[in-house]
């Protein structure tokens, strides 16, 4: 099984350095791009991968690249963003990436960056990610000395500034527009969807952002081909994907296994099923703005289609896994507390309505809850759908809450009717 | 025009605007908060929602907010649909989990935009549990009050403050549920529109402090339609009153002036009206002789008696005119004195200056701007004004004006302009050209592309190299230094570049030079062809009306009477120590044998006079006042002044029947006294066309100045009296002192106020705007009385001063002004007066060195033999040899500015 975005890595040993990245290969295929492919060949390359967007919403990188402007009188300068404020609870993969093959991500940026002719490229990461900080600024220091960056790249025309930017770390500043005002120094609150970033983006200049997980994909299409990458898959969907598990089984960890394999296979196999004496009963399939699946998902294969199908989102691909021992309706709780938490402000039913939530399941975790409660739940569940709330925090926050009240609604009737958590 | 489908019917909407703005113009109600016309779509607030269909079979459609929406051909939506009505009414209930339902003790209870929608959207039943949030609450000054529990987070206030007028001390801090709209610490807010925010906020958060030091429900209100009158713009206002004193001010749209916004001063100066400074009975010194007693309330009758006798055993009287009052007062006095004995209040300086306006207005070619045009030049030049203080609600437009030329960028991204995040994101910080020469750093500074301090001169002769760089037949400036060429060229060049480009320049300066650069610099613009506007900063509300009426000037008729050919002098609303050196004053008094003083207030003046008549202020008069840019508009009375206090007119009126000499024509009633000045002068030709005449009625009825809420008519007086009196008549205006009377949308310069069924706020302005944004239904009010005359050529002015050059030990001293402070009424009020400055001298950094002075270290400056001692301000960029007064504060009165002066080091015994 071919595992190129952690193939390096070498379990206890630390982060692959410079010279293991550029022993394995690493940077050959920037060499490869700046000195034989013309940006449009390496969008073209990217398209035909079918490079889909690792953040979670699943958008095709090539898409992306090419709705920037481009030619000599587009607007610049332009910029690519690496979103690494990875605050997803659940999801530990951009960390991995980060702590483990730092220089792979670099590559990556350094590519996107040609294929759109950016100009500055920033690595936006969050401030508690203290070991993937350091890292990153002594890689991209190497990477200028390299002359991997800096002006006239490897002796060519083009020229790129990298930098790293460590935010104060909001979960709303992941979301790209967000991330893009907080870069500028305003507060995190997503832009309008129109125009998108790509068209006028930081500081209104077009601007691609990506996903570290994407970003880091880019080296291995260039140097290997479309259809070696869309070989990877087991699906209709190319590459590989790291993906997470965390709850109470046997091995919690981060895996790169091919697009598609199923739940049970990662669940079963990698993270070793469940703890001895639990019993699976539901996950979450990409992180916490997912919907619960249960166990009949479990040979749903874990791609954009499959997973959507099942009635849930892929998203970051970090599983969680609810086990019979625990209350659904403290895990709700607990992840609503945390959307209601990094709400920015900026939209009423965000604002509103996912502390009204929380303080409904706060109320059933405590034995208050009344009757009807669940019906506001549910009502609040359908307003803060996607159209209704100004950016997808909301709808995402929700979609765990409305799933648990289809799949578990006993869980939450006996809280009511029993004046207390069952499970406590 | 694109056809667009409001719950299946067809409409005509203009292409490009947003759903939300068509609908309302439509005349639809759609619930909103966070949109403002001015401010535009940003989505947050998420109350706009509607269904938007995908076509005509599609039936279950999508929920969209109308505001963030292009109204496109063919689009489909829904108001009604009960999905979008449910959505509508859970956004007002998840404001209303935390809002403290405090309705029956909020200021804001009644006139409330989220009463209104909460009504509309029928949300009325509260299902939490929850408790509710709280904030503490800040001191933020004199002007307004701020109650944060109400705050429903729609993030009106900062973006009015921040993004539109600049300001930076108010902002909103924390996130998710908890956030918070106010100053990092306590304190006054110190942008100069931060009144604005009692209009702008949906609820009680931010409101009128002035307002509730005398709370009164404002359905009790009776109001009327007037015009500010704390600078020269004519800002339109809705001023409000009950149990006999003025209450509040509030904006009133005007689509070619003052839009949605007031300055400061515009709202918060109203107070002087109800100050102890007023004169509220008649006042004579009762001994023989003048001078000698002081004065002592006489009655109506002998006040009027006196006058009478005054006036019938004169030879000569002088008639001082003013330029803060009204044009009807005005001619009514020159009526009374005869055309050859006017005068029209203002000094000769200040005359020469304000009819040189009209004569470059009036020879044109380049016209004046209306406030509007200012906002929508894409290039400005300032020559010698710091509109900030003069004219503020010129700034805030300027202010706006800069974000036009960046606005391509927007167009070519294909970005809506009401898109108002999407459209700072791509803008950013990019401004299009203002170029800023003053003598010190002004508060446009922030936007402006360069600034150029300097002396009056020199300001001048930038002015005229500019003109000249545009075109080679102005006249060129000899000996201009290369940097400053340099600079005429990089402004010329800028301004060549733009399509409609805007001059602003004006009298405070006190320089008829910077005033001609101005000129000369438009009408180069104009050979150029480009679209060129003037707008000239005027001192007073009225200073353009009374040059009008072409009156001597104050030292004029000073002269006269010295020269002993007067024995009486009437003054009228007018405080001639503000604007002539004490001496001179005392001399004018000391020539006549009577000394009439009329006016609302006791001033320096009305303190020597041997008879002063108390007079109405603008709230308690009719009257018209003609702004900077020429327009006449009229001003209604909001309420009767209690007797004895009569109208400046109605006192002159007796006067005049008194002299009347076989005079047969007489003007009794207001509209009398305007056709008599549209025949003495022609020039107010239009006046008589500003609003509809004192017969006029709607459907047989006038227009009630009390709403139809108003409550407590048969209680108010029931101490005084269980009898009701029967209202005040008025006689002179389509409008009555009563609730009885049309409510409805009356025509926009008779419309005493905001509201319409289910809009209790002033967002109900929506319902009488023909489009949003747009005109009054009606037509916005007012007439411009200064057109140029031709489109033809004119000559420039040549007179280039020499350059400033400075002395060793004389300062040329020139005015500073103050919004709070520098205009006479607005500081009698209180809350003004607590933001008024204390005196000071302002002085450079290099002058400084050279007298060896520091900041707060007294100076002595001697201007023609009287010396003030006055603490210093070191101002960084005020130019070697320029020191400067501020204008109207106390001490500093009547100085005849600019003029030249010696300053030193204060001898430290004077203090002692």
């Amino acid at each position: 099984m071919e595992k190129p975005l952690t193939g390096r890595m070498r379990l206890g040993e630390g982060p692959v350095d410079l010279d293991a990245y550029e022993k394995a290969g690493g940077y050959a295929a920037l060499r490869k791009a700046l000195l034989r492919m013309t940006p449009e060949e390496l969008i073209q390359l990217v398209k035909d991968a079918n490079l889909r967007g690792r953040g979670g919403a699943g958008f095709p990188a090539g898409v992306k690249w090419s709705s920037a402007p481009t030619g000599v009188d587009s607007p610049r300068p332009k910029y690519v963003v690496a979103d690494a404020d990875e605050m997803e609870p659940g999801t530990f993969k951009d960390r991995f990436l980060m702590e483990g093959d730092p220089h792979q991500l670099i590559e990556g940026v350094i590519l996107t960056s040609y294929a759109i002719q950016a100009e500055i490229a920033y690595v936006f990461i969050r401030w508690e990610y203290t070991r993937a900080r350091r890292l990153l600024e002594q890689t991209i220091a190497e990477a200028y000395r390299k002359n991997y960056a800096g002006s006239s790249i490897l002796g060519t025309r083009y020229s790129l500034e990298v930098r790293l930017h460590v935010s104060a770390g909001r979960y709303i500043a992941g979301e790209a527009s967000s991330m893009l005002n907080a870069l500028e120094g305003g507060r995190a609150v997503p832009r309008p969807r129109d125009p998108l970033p790509t068209i006028s983006g930081l500081w209104g200049k077009p601007t691609v952002t990506h996903n570290v997980e994407t970003l880091c994909n880019v080296p291995h299409i260039v140097s290997n081909g479309a259809a070696w990458f869309k070989s990877l898959g087991r699906t209709q969907d190319a590459g590989t994907k790291i993906y997470g598990v965390s709850g109470k089984v046997k091995r919690p960890g981060a895996w790169e296994l091919p697009m598609g394999v199923t739940v049970r296979e990662i669940l079963e196999e990698h993270a070793g099923g469940m703890r001895d004496g639990l019993t699976l009963r539901g996950f979450l399939p990409g992180g916490a703005s997912t919907d619960f699946l249960t166990e009949q998902h479990l040979d749903t294969p874990m791609d954009f289609e499959s997973i959507q199908k099942a009635g849930s989102r892929l998203g970051t691909g970090g599983i969680v896994a609810l086990d019979d021992r625990t209350c659904p309706v403290g895990m709700a709780h607990n992840l609503i507390t945390f959307f209601a938490r990094e709400s920015c402000g900026w939209c009423t039913p965000c604002r509103e309505g996912l502390p009204w939530s929380a303080e409904i399941l706060a109320a059933l975790e405590k034995g208050e809850g009344s009757p009807g409660d669940l019906e506001i739940l549910e009502d609040q569940c359908r307003l803060l759908g996607p159209g209704n709330t100004f950016c997808p925090l909301a709808p995402g926050a929700v979609e765990p809450l409305q799933s648990a009240l289809k799949y578990f609604r006993e869980d939450f009737e006996r809280h009511i009717r029993e004046k207390r958590c069952p499970w406590k | 025009m694109v056809t667009i489908y409001v719950d299946n019917m067809p409409y005509q909407v203009r292409e490009g605007q947003n759903l939300l703005v068509a609908c309302l113009s439509l005349g639809f109600d759609i619930p909103h908060f966070c949109w403002h016309p001015a401010l535009h779509s940003v989505g947050s607030c998420r109350l706009c929602a509607v269904k938007i269909f995908r076509d005509e079979n599609d039936t279950r459609g999508r929920i969209f907010m109308s505001c963030m929406t292009p109204a496109t051909e063919g689009v489909r939506i829904s108001i009604n649909d009960p999905e979008a009505r449910h959505f509508r009414a859970s956004v007002i209930e998840w404001l209303m989990l935390n809002h403290p339902h405090d309705c029956p003790v909020c200021d804001e209870g009644g006139e409330c935009h989220l009463q209104d929608m909460t009504v509309m959207t029928g949300h009325v039943y509260r299902r939490t549990r929850k408790k509710k949030r709280t904030y503490s609450n800040q001191n933020l000054g004199p002007f307004i009050n701020h109650e944060m529990n109400r705050c429903i987070q729609c993030y009106r206030c900062v973006r009015f403050y921040r993004d539109y007028a600049g300001g930076r001390d108010l902002d909103v801090f924390g996130v998710h549920s908890r956030v918070y709209f106010g100053r990092l610490e306590e304190g006054a807010l110190e942008n100069e529109f931060s009144g604005n925010l009692v209009e702008i906020c949906p609820t009680g958060v931010f409101t009128d402090k002035t307002f509730k030091k005398r709370y009164t429900r404002k359905w009790d209100l009776q109001t009327a339609p007037s015009i500010c009158v704390h600078c020269g713009l004519g800002c339109n206002t809705i001023a409000g009153e009950r149990y006999g004193t003025l209450r509040r001010i509030l904006n009133r749209y005007n689509g070619q002036v003052n839009g949605y916004f007031l300055c400061d001063r515009g709202r918060f100066g109203y107070d002087f009206l109800n100050s102890d400074r007023r004169v509220r009975e008649p006042l004579a010194k009762t001994g023989q002789g003048s001078g000698s007693t002081a004065l002592e309330p006489i009655s109506a009758d002998e006040a009027l008696s006196r006058l009478v006798d005054i006036v019938q055993n004169s030879s000569r009287v002088i008639g001082i005119g003013s330029p803060r009052t009204p044009l009807e007062a005005n001619f009514a006095l020159r009526d009374l004195v005869g055309e050859e004995n006017f005068s029209s209040g203002m000094a000769q300086a200040e005359q020469d200056l304000v009819s040189l306006i009209v004569h470059i207005l009036r020879e044109g070619p380049a016209p004046s701007a209306s406030l509007r045009e200012l906002e929508s030049a894409d290039a400005a030049l300032i020559l010698g004004e710091d509109l900030t203080n003069t004219a503020p609600m010129m700034a805030l437009y300027l202010r706006q004006s800069v974000r036009r030329k960046p606005m391509a960028v927007v167009n070519e991204l294909r970005i809506p302009g009401w898109l108002d995040a999407a459209v700072r994101g791509a803008v950013q910080g990019n401004k299009g050209p203002l170029f800023i020469a003053a003598p010190i750093a002004a508060g446009l500074d922030d936007v402006a592309t360069e600034t150029y301090h300097a002396a009056p001169d020199d300001i001048a002769r930038l002015g005229f190299a500019v003109a000249h760089e545009l075109d080679t037949q102005a006249p060129a400036v000899v000996d201009l230094p290369a940097d400053r060429h340099a600079l005429a060229v990089r402004i010329a060049a800028a301004l060549r570049e733009a399509e409609r480009p805007v001059v602003v320049s004006g009298t405070s300066s006190m320089s008829p030079a910077v005033i001609q650069a101005a000129a000369n610099v438009a009408w180069a613009l104009h050979s150029r062809g480009r679209q060129v506007t003037l707008s000239f900063v005027a001192p007073e509300c009225n200073s353009l009306g009374v040059a009008l009426m072409e009156g001597r000037s104050l030292e004029d008729a000073i002269e006269m009477a010295e020269r002993g050919q007067v024995d009486t002098v009437v003054t009228l609303e007018n405080d001639l120590f503000a604007r002539a050196p004490r001496d001179l004053v005392d001399r004018l008094r000391a020539s006549c044998r009577n000394f009439v003083v009329i006016d609302h207030c006791l001033t320096g003046t009305a303190e020597v006079a041997d008879l002063v008549l108390p007079a109405a202020a603008f709230a308690e008069s009719q009257g018209t006042l003609v702004n900077n840019e020429g327009r006449a508009q009229r001003s209604y009375r909001v309420f009767p002044a209690p007797d004895p206090i009569g109208e400046s007119r109605r006192w002159l009126s007796k006067a005049v029947m008194a002299r009347a000499r076989g005079r047969t024509e007489e003007w009794e009633s207001f509209d009398d006294l305007v056709t008599r000045m549209r025949q003495a002068l022609p020039v107010f030709q239009p006046v008589s066309n500003l609003a509809p005449s004192a017969d006029a009625r709607i459907v047989g009825r006038k227009i009630a100045r009390q709403p139809h809420r108003c409550s407590g008519r048969t209680a108010m007086l029931a101490n005084v009296s269980m009898r009701e009196p029967p209202p005040p008549r008025d006689a002179d205006s389509p409008l009555s002192f009563s609730m009885e009377g049309f409510q409805g949308i009356s025509p926009p310069p008779l419309n005493p106020r905001y509201w319409a069924p289910g809009w209790n706020s002033a967002q109900s302005l929506n319902k009488f705007q023909e489009e949003i944004a747009g005109p009054l239904r009606g037509g916005d009010p007012g007439q411009r009385l200064i057109e140029p005359r031709d489109n033809g050529g004119r000559e420039y002015f040549n007179a280039i001063p020499v350059a400033f050059s400075p002395s060793d030990d004389e300062w040329l001293i020139l005015p500073s002004y103050h919004i709070f402070g520098s205009e006479e009424l607005s500081a009698l009020s209180p809350a003004i007066a607590e933001r008024i400055p204390s005196a000071y001298v302002a002085i450079g950094e290099e002058d400084a060195d050279l007298l060896g002075m520091s900041e707060g270290m007294l100076a002595r400056v001697e201007i023609a033999g009287a010396a003030e001692s006055l603490p210093a301000r070191i101002v960084a960029d005020l130019p070697r040899g320029v020191a400067l007064l501020p204008k109207g504060l106390e001490r500093l009165k009547g100085l005849a500015i600019p003029v030249r002066a010696r300053i030193g080091k204060a001898v430290q015994a004077e203090k002692s």
